[in-house]
């Protein structure tokens, strides 16, 4: 073991890391700026100065940058070193010579790293009398503020930007004083992880705009644990909210899944559940028109209702696994949908049974980083799963560190080691219809429409493998690839494949699936990774039911007479005409939701149901990975969450259906006291979910007796908050189905589990970087243990099952004369549901475009001629676009999601 | 059978609870005067109506009884103590006559309700079911049954030298030297066992409000309380009325008429009372029980043998 | 027991000693510019309000009596909302001490008697005056970096113009 010496006292270490490391993980206060444990160290910022002897007799040693000098066993430091700590000062304070004075109006003051270290230091008063340096800042977009005068020029923000997230509009602007940080001009920052930059960067140049407009200091922010709803990949974040509102998103450290970042949809997307758009109140349709009803008069309503015959719910993929539980509870399995198209329950499904029947791993996040061998198969990730898209192009860096290893340079020594990688090859190939984000770090980007990338695929698989079924009529350019990816995968240690169902096609998940379980044979960490549209995407693929063309058919036959759709926008899914035809087809249509969809109009019932930020709930994501999120703002009374709704509607209708009350009674939904009991009941009914039991610590946790504490300890405004109401005290509001108290009251320790962490918090480290403090190695698990749990179990190495479907490989695309293939554009802001009535992401939202290959680009706009009508767009040429396929945006253009289709395109203006 | 004179009936307890209600304001002004505040001075003329304001107070609060609490005892504690205060006054001799002012033994009837007040107080801490209440109620008991002993036996040698019981006769026995030369020593006794009796301060440890909340009357609030608060006012007005009858010669005095020297000797006396309240502080409890048994009991003692001692003398 | 008798005698003499008593109403007596009595906010010497909505007084007060929501107008920011409840306050003057911007000050006012307790409930229209209280000269915002109508940026104290990214010069 290694141990080194700090400040007199042993302390075991690991090889392999950097004095700055070692110390933080000691639990030692060293000051730091430029060093990020996902930037590795470059040396900019001076801070870390310690003094290193180089044995027992050295009596004077030498200063040393901690973060730059490798840890030896043995070394002997002083951080408490008159010398040491006087240089630190020092450097603080010449920091602090051209900071501005202007922490009240700052919003990162009380959770900034520069006030932490200046703290840390000692350096307290100002001795520089002469002036302060100036900068104009720019305008970046609706994401992320710039205040360039508090910058200290530590380089985080194009680490991250450039190195790190593949961005290329922030630079570093002239030199040693002036040294700027911006884009060449005025604009948004382009790259979708903009959003971080608010975290890296330790003062408060880069900020949350959105926050700023709700702004709240740290302290007096509520946390709890949650995680991201904006697609399937289930990051973690942190909810903040003050006064009943939901203030911002941060994000919440999952070593296995989304680290130290988050994707700017997760961050700024959760606008809707503050937005007008929410439903408050009951409503009842009375006489066509809705009208706010109370609550018991709408649950006697929906009694009234189930008396008149058959009850259908239709959940939907974005409703937590409680409440699509409670629905199927309610109305009964046979009668249950999953609220998806046939094509799209299809696709969840079979992704679901490939990853299930997969003989090799199914990476989470963090070990997609380290693969060395990437095919993306028909899945633009960049769009649908742009977190995982990130981990994807850190995986491009692999073969750079066996260089850097050769060369004798430390992984984490970050400048060099890029220096060296610079020319080493790339391990990524993308096969997708269109151009993507991570093409220019991979090694071949092959356009083709969704068809002929699934037979590329089974080709590469039979390349690997021989007893896979053989593709054949490839062109010569299609077989160099083939060869090129089959050798770089069977070349790599740990190969993956990524595909998805943007583009709704099982072949393209059939291909992936059949070239990873190829490698698998010789390559047992071969993995692959499935990309799903929606946050519970998986969840309800475990869960199963029926499609909604089935119910569509069951409404038509009269069969249904109250139709129960929670959280679940139909008309995303189905064409208008056949939303106007379900609903004329069923009298009555209960939604509960918790924002207005179009649908809600014709409804005869709406309810309102709680967002994710004031419930708590569990979500499956696309990796089988059981999450719970926690309730984080305590709503106004008729808002509930969907399971509770579908308990005040079961015992609605039991007290006038006595055969529903006795099924109803039998799954035990009137029973339920908490959320753990939905929990437990769903474990029981779906032995595949019983794991979600253990996604988190059940509402009767507690550490040391106590409940675990929401609000900071130094909450403000207790006793005035509400008082413009009422100047009397109110107790806090109880939080049943959580182990959280909702005040400043309960425990909170580093060593808390991560699931119920509500915020980072240690003593000096105000900043998001006490994060060091919660995890037993940087960069490594938290302290607790771990977050979620995976309900797939690790694959058995010996079985190794036939290809799953192998010999269903489609024909080659054959282009139509007077039709184009119609496939979703799906867009990072613009296709996702709630993310929309998010303000700032509706404004980077560009307007619909129909993308043509360059090719065909002809007249500025053109009418798309869909299923569902015409629709005129203007025209957008993409270059690599393959001939005859158009792309259109998905939800942005036809509310439903029915690509890809073959449609005629016509000029605009031109008739039909 | 002599009538009953209903004139004295109605009218002393009308005048004894007066006297009491503006006895409350009268110590509190006379407290502000010698802790160089002024007191109450808000209410009518110099806070005239002070007592009058707080009366109103008192009878306006809610009357609530803890659930807790024994309730017909808790309700009757508080009037035992205001009618045994009140009875008592029925043989002071308050001018020349009273209501029974000849009563032949109307000291031992005196004494009779001064250890009936005993039940008041212990009642109250008994029956208030808390724990302040029942600690004041057992250190009042304690107190005050013991203090009752040496009362009664300072008493001893007044009764001798005047050789009644009659508060009248006693009054009479005094028109030409008042029992203060030579019964001196009685006397202080009597104060002190007075001060003790009605638990005034420094004597007030069955409610010492910085160890007991209130003492036995910690869960009382409303008229319930102002019965206390009257009765330990009207305690006041008799110990001082007793002293002045048995010690001070009662009404006797020179020019003015006997009622107005009466109320001018109590009234020193219950300013006195008040000089005690401002100046001295409260003994611990075993300091009192030990003042009692260990002093007053041997003086007291000594008060009937030397007062026997003498009369034996000049008899024969 | 003399002493006994002396403290009664001294107590009684007290009874010729002049009162120390104030007679309050109509008797005021004198408070000290920096005597902590009701809060207000104050303004800047241009007008603007002082109070920067940073949450230092509202952290600072130990019994959670303060409570505001910063917004912004031009620039400035402002309190949307800023709310005192003088039910609870303890008049420590801890708010006074965090803040940066001399904007919450307390004053030689203690009488705000009221018979309902809603009516102690200050928002920001009834807290702030229109001037500058016990520190006439001072401006936030001129000390701090920060741009705001009529003081470009550059143009604080301390500071010099801001740097041209197109100059070549060193």
């Amino acid at each position: 073991m290694t141990t080194i010496r700090i400040d007199g006292r042993e302390w075991p270490t690991r090889p392999g890391i950097n004095l700055l490391q070692a110390c933080l993980e000691a639990g030692a206060n060293l000051p730091y700026f430029c060093w990020h444990p996902e930037l590795g160290s470059v040396g900019a910022c001076r801070q870390c100065a310690v003094r290193q002897f180089s044995g027992p007799d050295d009596r004077t040693g030498r200063l040393v940058m901690a973060c730059m000098t490798p840890v030896s066993d043995g070394a002997i430091i002083a951080i408490e070193d008159a010398q040491a700590r006087a240089f630190r000062e020092g450097v603080i304070e010449w920091m602090m010579v051209n900071h501005p004075h202007d922490c009240p109006v700052c919003e990162e003051g009380g959770e900034c790293h520069l006030q932490d270290m200046t703290v840390m230091t000692g350096h307290n008063q100002r001795r520089y009398r002469f002036t302060k340096r100036t900068h104009r800042n720019q305008d970046l977009g609706p994401f992320v503020k710039h205040e360039m005068n508090r910058c200290i020029a530590c380089y985080r923000c194009v680490r991250f930007y450039r190195d790190y997230a593949g961005g290329d509009d922030l630079a570093a602007f002239a030199s040693h004083d002036s040294v700027y940080f911006g884009r060449a001009e005025d604009g948004a920052l382009q790259n979708a992880f903009s959003g971080n930059l608010v975290e890296i960067c330790p003062t408060g140049v880069f900020t949350d705009k959105p926050f700023s407009g709700v702004y709240t200091r740290k302290w007096d922010l509520r946390g709890a644990p949650s995680v991201c709803v904006h697609c399937a990949v289930g990051c973690n974040i942190i909810v903040n909210a003050r006064e009943e509102s939901v203030r911002r998103i941060v994000n919440r450290y999952n070593a296995a899944v989304n680290r130290y970042m988050l994707c700017d949809r997760g961050r700024f997307g959760h606008g809707f559940v503050n937005a007008d758009s929410r439903i408050r109140m009951p409503m009842r349709s009375i006489d066509g028109h809705p009208a706010p009803v109370p609550t018991r008069d709408a649950v006697m309503q929906f009694a009234r209702m189930a008396a008149d015959g058959p009850v259908v719910g239709i959940a939907s993929p974005r409703a937590s696994m409680e409440t699509c539980f409670s629905l199927r509870a309610l109305v009964g399995e046979a009668r249950f949908s999953t609220g998806q198209t046939q094509v799209e329950q299809a696709c969840g499904q079979l992704a679901c049974t490939l990853l299930r029947q997969h003989p090799g791993v199914i990476p989470s996040l963090h070990e997609m980083e380290s693969a060395d061998g990437v095919l993306v198969l028909g899945e633009d990730v960049c769009a649908t799963a742009p977190r995982l898209g990130l981990s994807l192009r850190q995986s491009v860096r692999q073969p750079s560190f066996p260089m850097a290893d050769a060369a004798k340079v430390p992984r984490w020594m970050d400048a060099a080691v890029r220096t060296i990688g610079c020319d080493a090859p790339s391990g990524l190939f993308i096969l997708t219809p269109a151009p993507t984000d991570l093409d220019p770090v991979a090694a071949q980007c092959f356009r083709a429409v969704p068809d002929d990338i699934a037979r590329i695929g089974f080709a590469i698989a039979h390349r690997i493998d021989p007893s896979a079924p053989t593709v054949t009529d490839l062109t010569d350019e299609q077989v160099r690839l083939v060869e090129h990816a089959a050798a770089t995968l069977l070349a790599a240690k740990k190969p993956l494949v990524v595909s998805g169902m943007q583009y709704g096609s099982p072949a393209l998940m059939r291909a992936a699936a059949a070239i990873a379980s190829a490698l698998a044979r010789t390559i047992p960490a071969s993995g692959l990774s499935l990309v799903l549209p929606e946050c519970n995407s998986m969840g309800l693929a475990l869960l199963g039911g029926l499609t909604l063309e089935a119910v569509m058919a069951q409404a038509r036959a009269g069969k249904i007479a109250t139709l129960v759709i929670a959280e679940n926008d139909l008309t995303r899914r189905l064409s208008p005409a056949a939303v106007v035809e379900l609903l004329e087809a069923v009298p009555n249509i209960v939604i509960i939701d918790h924002t207005d969809t179009p649908p809600c109009r014709d409804a005869t019932l709406v309810l309102p149901a709680a967002a994710f930020s004031e419930c708590s709930g569990t979500l499956v994501s696309q990796e089988g990975r059981a999450q719970r999120f926690f309730q984080a703002v305590y709503p106004p009374q008729p808002i509930r969450a969907g399971w509770r709704w579908m308990q005040a509607l079961a015992r609605a209708q039991g007290c006038v259906n006595v055969q529903a009350a006795a099924r109803i009674q039998a799954t035990g939904l009137t029973t339920w006291q908490g959320l753990d009991d939905v929990i437990a009941a769903l474990g029981r009914a779906c032995p595949i979910l019983a794991g979600m039991v253990d996604a988190a610590p059940g509402a009767d946790y507690r550490i040391d007796g106590q409940k675990l504490r929401s609000q900071t300890y130094r909450a403000s405004g207790r006793t005035v908050i509400r008082s413009h109401i009422s100047v009397r005290d109110q107790p806090p509001p109880g939080s049943p189905d959580t182990p959280f108290s909702s005040s400043m009251e309960g425990a909170y320790t580093p060593d808390m589990p991560p699931s119920l962490v509500p915020g980072y918090q240690v003593p000096s480290w105000n900043s998001v970087q006490s994060l060091n403090r919660f995890q037993h190695e940087i960069g490594g698990d938290m302290r607790g243990g771990i977050s979620g749990v995976r309900l797939f179990p690790a694959p058995d190495a010996t079985d190794h099952p036939t290809h799953p479907c192998a010999t269903d490989i489609p024909a080659a695309f054959a282009r139509a004369e007077d039709s184009v293939l119609v496939l979703p554009d799906t867009r990072l802001f613009g296709s996702e549901e709630l993310s929309m009535l998010s303000p700032p992401v509706a404004a980077r939202a560009t307007p619909p475009t129909l993308r043509v290959p360059t090719g065909a680009a002809g007249p500025a706009h053109m009418t798309l001629h869909l299923p569902d009508g015409a629709h005129t767009l203007p025209v957008e040429p993409l270059a690599g676009l393959p001939d005859g396929v158009v792309l259109c945006p998905s939800h942005m253009v036809s509310p439903a999601f029915m690509f890809p289709c073959m449609a005629r395109i016509t000029p605009a203006g031109e008739a039909t | 059978m002599t009538p009953l004179p209903l004139a004295p009936i109605v009218l002393t307890p009308l005048v004894v609870l007066a006297l009491a209600t503006v006895l409350t304001w009268v110590e509190r002004r006379l407290l502000g005067l010698w802790q160089d505040r002024y007191g109450p001075n808000r209410v009518g003329p110099g806070g005239m109506f002070q007592a009058v304001a707080d009366g109103i107070k008192l009878l306006f609060k809610q009357d609530w009884v803890p659930p807790f609490a024994d309730r017909g005892v808790f309700v009757l504690a508080p009037a035992i103590g205001m009618m045994t205060v009140l009875l008592s006054f029925a043989v002071i001799p308050l001018a020349a006559g009273g209501i029974a002012g000849g009563l032949n033994v109307g000291l031992l009837f005196i004494l009779a309700m001064m250890g009936l007040g005993v039940y008041a107080v212990v009642l109250a801490g008994w029956a208030s079911d808390s724990k302040y209440a029942l600690l004041g109620g057992m250190r009042a008991a304690a107190q005050m049954i013991s203090y009752e002993v040496f009362m009664a036996l300072s008493l001893l040698g007044v009764v001798m030298v005047a050789g009644s019981f009659s508060l009248r006769d006693i009054v009479a026995a005094q028109s030409g030297l008042w029992f203060i030369i030579p019964q001196g020593l009685g006397f202080v006794v009597f104060l002190l066992a007075g001060i003790a009796e009605t638990h005034r301060l420094p004597f007030d440890l069955p409610e010492g409000e910085n160890e007991l909340g209130a003492g036995f009357h910690t869960e009382y609030s409303g008229m319930k309380f102002g019965m206390f608060f009257i009765a330990e006012y009207a305690g006041i007005v008799l110990v001082s009325a007793l002293a002045t009858t048995l010690y001070l010669g009662g009404g006797n005095g020179l020019l003015l008429p006997a009622p107005v020297w009466f109320a001018l000797k109590t009234g020193v006396i219950v300013a006195f009372f008040i000089l005690l309240r401002a100046g001295l502080p409260r003994p611990r409890y075993d300091q009192l029980m030990g003042l009692g048994w260990k002093v007053l009991l041997p003086l007291s003692l000594l008060n009937v043998l030397a007062t026997g001692t003498v009369m034996m003398l000049r008899a024969s | 027991m003399l002493d006994t008798l002396r403290t009664l005698l001294l107590t009684f003499l007290h009874g010729f000693h002049r009162r120390a008593t104030v007679q309050y109403p109509e008797q005021q007596p004198y408070l000290p510019p920096r005597y902590r009595g009701r809060i207000i906010l104050s303004r800047d010497p241009d007008g603007g309000e002082r109070c920067v909505a940073c949450n230092l007084c509202a952290v600072a007060c130990p019994v959670d009596c303060i409570s505001l929501q910063k917004t912004e107008r031009d620039g400035r920011w402002y309190p949307d909302y800023f709310r005192i409840n003088f039910s609870r306050c303890i008049f420590c003057g801890f708010c006074e001490e965090a803040c940066p911007t001399y904007a919450i000050q307390l004053t030689p006012d203690f009488e705000m008697g009221e018979y309902a307790r809603p009516n102690l409930v200050y928002e920001k229209e009834d807290l702030l005056i229109s001037g500058t209280g016990k520190y006439p000269g001072y401006s936030f915002h001129h000390v701090a970096g920060v741009p705001i109508p009529g003081k470009d940026r550059g143009a604080s104290e301390h500071e010099r113009a801001p740097i041209d990214l197109h100059s070549l010069l060193p």
